[in-house]
Formats: C-alpha cells, structure tokens, sequence
C-alpha cells in the first residue's frame, strides 16, 4: 500500500497546497470545514483537476502535471464515499450496485448478489434510496463502491450529517465492513473523534497545508502545531516567554511553570486540554493556579467550568467554597474589573469534569487551586 | 342544439389533425434538441451561459409576430438560405406544412429547454461525480442518471412544448399561411371564422381546444404527480 499526493491549486479565498505520501491502510485527514480537505479528495478522484501536481497510488499515477497525465474519474479505480452518500434516486438498491460494473449479466447478479449478502441488505434489493434509512443508505453505497474493487475508498465527511446516536452505530459498522478491505480507506473529517478511531496515520491541514502529521495516536499525545493541537480537541492555550530551560512564564495565564524535562526549543506556546487539570485543595504546591469561575456548563456526563486564572498570589482568596459564593464573588470581581483591575488580562481556562470526578466536587465544593500535570503540557511552535 | 349538430356534421375537420400532427412532430424535434441544449448549457461556464441561454429563450420572449418575421427572413425563398434549400433538397417551406412544424417548434423549443435545464440543474451534482468514480460513461451518466432524475421535470416541459406547439398561431400564420386543409391549423381556423362572424364554429373549435388543454394539464399532473412520489426530495 502506497500512496503519494502533492497537489496545488488555486482556489476563490486561499490556495491549497497538499504533499503527503503514506503507507498506512488507514489514513486520517483532520481539518477544520473549508480548509481544503474536501478539494483534497476530490482531487485524488479526479472530480477536480489541481493546476500542479502529482497523484501516484500503489505505482500507478493518477495525475502528473509536468508529465500531462490526467487520468479521468473513470480510469482511477478510486472510491468515492459523498457525505449524502450519493446514490441513484431512481434506481433500485441492485441497479445502483450494478451501475458501474462492466461484465456480462450473470457476472452482474452474481456480484450484486454477494454485496447485498455482505452488507446485509437482503429483502432491500427493490427499494429506491428514498425508501431506506440513514444506515441501509451508507451500506448501499459503501456497496456500491466495493462492488467496483477500488485501490483506494475515499470517505468524505461520512458521518457528519448524522445524530449523535446514528453516528456511533455507523461508525461501529463502517469500522466492520470496512475491515476486510485490502486498499488503503482515507477518512477526512473535522472531528477529532471519527478520525482518532479510525485512523493509523494522521495528517492536520489548515488553510490549505498540511500543517501536522503523524501517527494518530502520537499526533494527539504531542501535536506539536497549534492548529493540530486545536483540531485534536485542546481548549487552552497560552504565548509563553521561556526564562531558563525548565522556566516558562504562561503569559495569557498568569502563570509561571516549571519543568523537570527540557522545554523544546520550538516551542512558542504552549496547550492544556481541559480535561487534564487535577483539582487540589488546602496546600498550593508548584504549578498551580488560583482561579475564580466565570461560569458553568452542566452536561449529561461532565460538567464544563470555565475559570479565570488570578496572577499571583496577591487579591482576595477566592478559591474553595460553594457554588453560589464563587458566582457572587466573581461578580464583585467584575465589578473590580470595571475599575481597571489588571487580572482581566488574563484569558479563561476551560476546565471539563467527568460524571465520576464530579462526586468528588460535589462533597467539597470547587478546589482551590487546578494544578498542571507536567506530562500531559502540550508545547506548541 | 339542431343548428350544433348540423355544424359538426358539416365540420372539416382537418385543423384537428393538422395541429395534432404539427404538435406532436414539434415536441418530439424540441424534446431532443431541448435535452440536448440544457445539457450543453449546464456545461458551460458562466460567460458563455447567459449569451447562449439567452438566443435559446428568445423565442418564447418574443412576439410570435417577431419570430415569424425573423423565419420568413430566413426562409423565403428569395433569401440565400431558403433558396438553397429549395435548389439543393426541394424543401419549401413558406406556406407549407412543413412551416407549420418550424414556427411551433421554434416558439415551443424554449419551454422544453427551460425546463429540462431547470432540471437538471437541481440535480445533486454529487450524482454525477459519484456516476463518474463508479466508472461509468458521461453518456451512461447522462442517459441512466440525470435524465430519469430530471424525469418530472422533463416530463412536464415535454407536456408544455405540446400544448404550446398545438395552439401556435402568430408566427405559424406568417411562415405557413392558412392553406385550409393543409396549413390551416386550429388557431387559425378560430381566427377566420371569427372573422367572418361565425361565433358558432369558433365556439366548438373553441370546446375542442379546451379539452385538449385540460388533458394536457391532468396528464402534466399525473406525470408528475406520480414520479415525485417514489423519488422523494432530496
């Protein structure tokens, strides 16, 4: 399995300019929407023709912009899963699986035949598409697709439309039919989730570039880039002014931390995910902050604070206490603020609390301080 | 009632068949060249579209009179195009039938092309591209995709182009004449008998047409009615 991509074009707001090569099975493409991951994929199918460039896939080129090879969509042997998953309206279930084959009428039925066992359509084969549901659509066309034998399955925003229930089931079973697949599947998507689960190798492209890439796993551990720690789900993120190599002062949080392992020389700012933040009450040790809440977000299975980091160690205690005393403190504060109070400056921390955590919370109110697990800093260029 | 049936005992009914026959050629000469053109227009960039898509409209813009003077120009056999035709095939086509089917297909044309255009270019063009990946011929596409998806659409701008074939009259009366018996078309029988004061006659020709007309309509209704159900939106 290989693939190699690099391809440029010119578009309306941004030009896009891709170069990636892999030989992972399972690729993964994160970005946020209108960064150009959809022109990407098209590209590789050849709906759209890049003004420079070169698609090579398993040896065979695709697209060679200097060589003028310009496969057409036809000849690519590329599958292309739509978001609305495209299929025929007015052909029956068989007739859309049957659509691109070319091979005698037996040789037809048989593969229909097989597809519809396989991904489990059987009694569906004379419904229209406007007769199935969400999942028996994305099995038709996932179907439909392998019916054709692909080199490659590109997946296009496959799970975006969907609700939070539907997701997961499609996901769960995307995952199955797709297991015995010996191609390499490209997955894009904006959701840090679908790609994390799905993916071996990630690429990160923001406005147009890859800006981050990488095993997946790796990827979310050290993104290294702001956009991919972004993408990759990180909340809080601070310009930091390094004073010895294991001193940082977080300027945005008010903060200086300190680092038993060397701080890498790129690194210009540094990430947080709001889930990693260990509350702590009575004694402030190194690497935590004072904060007060700004306000709350309670959901089905963690709760969302947003705190706002107190500099120094100067300014009334406000850490600790109850619920309602943090909100009626944080308005006298805003009040203060009003007066010029420099802590503004500041910028609020998200900080998200798991159902099993918050019990915890619950008997002992807010922590004084959040403390910063040195691990699990994410620094940033 | 007596003086009724003595009228449709006596009536010629030639106009009957000649704006059927004019009609129904029309529409299948508009159908083809109809797909034909939205599909080229829907192809083309956005320049050259609105100049393109505007010669195509024209027609239907136009006064039929206009049209007709413009076909006439064209036509005539002192002019270099109808005379060619005439010395080179033996067509003629100022006051014949075959007149009659060149001014209603180039004033119905455009209801067809509109339509098919309207169309199609409601399709998903996700459909396309997917009809392409899978491999398939932009004919295949063409013929098995787009069209049976712009059925409804289609179906009701075939209907249209009929009906509006069938009641041509301002520039079939320039190009064709009113030959009774083989130009003289409904319109244009409704028109001379009025003329001559003869409310009675025009009324029935006036009946018979509405009764087309509302055929046409529940037809237009039934087709499409009837495809949209299975189909659904999209």
């Amino acid at each position: 399995m290989s693939i190699s991509v690099e391809i440029y074009k010119k578009l309306n707001n941004f030009s896009l300019s891709i170069s990636f090569q892999s030989q992972s099975r399972r690729i993964g493409i994160l970005g946020a929407s209108g960064c150009g991951k959809s022109m990407t994929l098209k590209s590789i199918a050849g709906i759209v023709t890049p003004d420079e460039g070169r698609i090579e896939i398993e040896g065979r080129t695709l697209f060679d912009r200097a060589a003028r090879i310009d496969l057409k969509p036809q000849k690519r042997n590329v599958g292309y899963l739509f978001q609305n998953y495209a299929l025929f309206p007015t052909m029956t279930v068989e007739k859309n699986i049957a659509a691109g084959l070319k091979c005698s009428r037996k040789e037809k039925a048989d593969r229909v035949s097989q597809m519809v066992e396989k991904f489990r359509l059987n009694g569906l084969e004379k419904r229209l598409p406007g007769q199935l549901s969400g999942g028996q659509q994305q099995r038709v066309a996932l179907a439909r697709i392998m019916a054709y034998e692909p080199d490659v399955i590109l997946l296009d925003e496959p799970f975006s439309a969907l609700d939070m229930f539907l997701k997961d089931q499609l996901q769960r079973e995307m995952t199955d039919l797709l297991e015995d697949y010996k191609g390499t599947v490209i997955l894009v998507s904006h959701n840090r989730d679908e790609v994390y689960r799905f993916s071996e190798e990630l690429f990160v492209i923001d406005q147009g570039r890859i800006s981050a890439s990488g095993p997946t796993e790796q990827l979310f551990r050290d993104p290294v880039s702001r956009e991919a720690a972004r993408l990759t789900g990180c909340k809080n993120f601070s310009k930091i002014r390094k004073k010895d190599n294991h001193t940082l002062e977080a300027m945005d949080w008010g903060i200086s931390l300190h680092i038993k392992r060397e701080i890498p020389s790129y690194a210009s700012y540094i990430g947080y995910r709001a889930h990693d933040f260990i509350p702590v009450w009575g004694e402030r040790g190194s690497n935590m902050i004072r904060f007060s809440l700004e306000s709350s977000a309670v959901l089905p299975f963690e709760n969302n604070y947003y705190v706002r980091p107190e500099i120094g160690s100067s300014g009334s205690h406000t850490g600790g206490g109850k619920l309602d005393e943090k909100i009626k403190a944080r308005e006298s504060r805003r009040g203060e603020n009003m007066s010029g109070d420099e802590s503004a400056e500041t910028t609020v921390l998200c900080w998200f609390v798991q159902r099993d955590r918050e019990e915890e919370l619950a008997k002992r109110g807010l922590p004084d301080y959040l403390a910063f697990d040195e691990d699990k800093m994410l620094f940033l260029q | 009632m007596d003086e009724v049936m003595q009228i449709l005992e006596e009536l010629d009914w030639s106009p009957l068949f000649i704006s059927l026959k004019t009609g129904i050629v029309a529409t299948v000469i508009s159908f083809f060249l109809g797909i034909f053109a939205a599909r080229k227009v829907v192809k083309t960039t956005s320049g050259k579209k609105a100049v393109i898509d505007g010669i195509l409209t024209l027609p239907m813009v136009l006064p039929p009179t206009v049209a007709g003077f413009f076909l006439l120009l064209l036509f005539s056999r002192r002019r270099p195009l109808g005379e060619f035709l005439f010395d080179e095939f033996g067509f003629k086509v100022v006051q014949t039938w075959l007149g009659c089917v060149i001014a209603a297909t180039v004033i119905a044309f455009p209801l067809m092309y509109r339509n098919a255009r309207a169309a199609m270019e409601q399709i998903d063009p996700n459909l396309v591209y997917a009809g392409r990946t899978l491999g398939m011929s932009d004919i295949q596409i063409f013929w098995k995709v787009v069209v049976p998806t712009a059925g409804p659409g289609i179906a009701s701008g075939t209907i249209l182009t009929f009906a509006r074939a069938l009641g041509e009259y301002g520039a079939t009366s320039m190009l064709a004449g009113n030959i009774p018996g083989k130009t003289g078309t409904i319109s244009q029988k409704i028109a001379m008998v009025i003329q001559d004061g003869d409310y009675l006659t025009a009324g029935i020709w006036v009946v018979i047409v509405m009764m087309i007309a509302f055929a046409v309509i529940f037809l237009m209704n039934l087709i499409s009615g009837k495809k949209m159900k299975n189909v659904g939106r999209w």
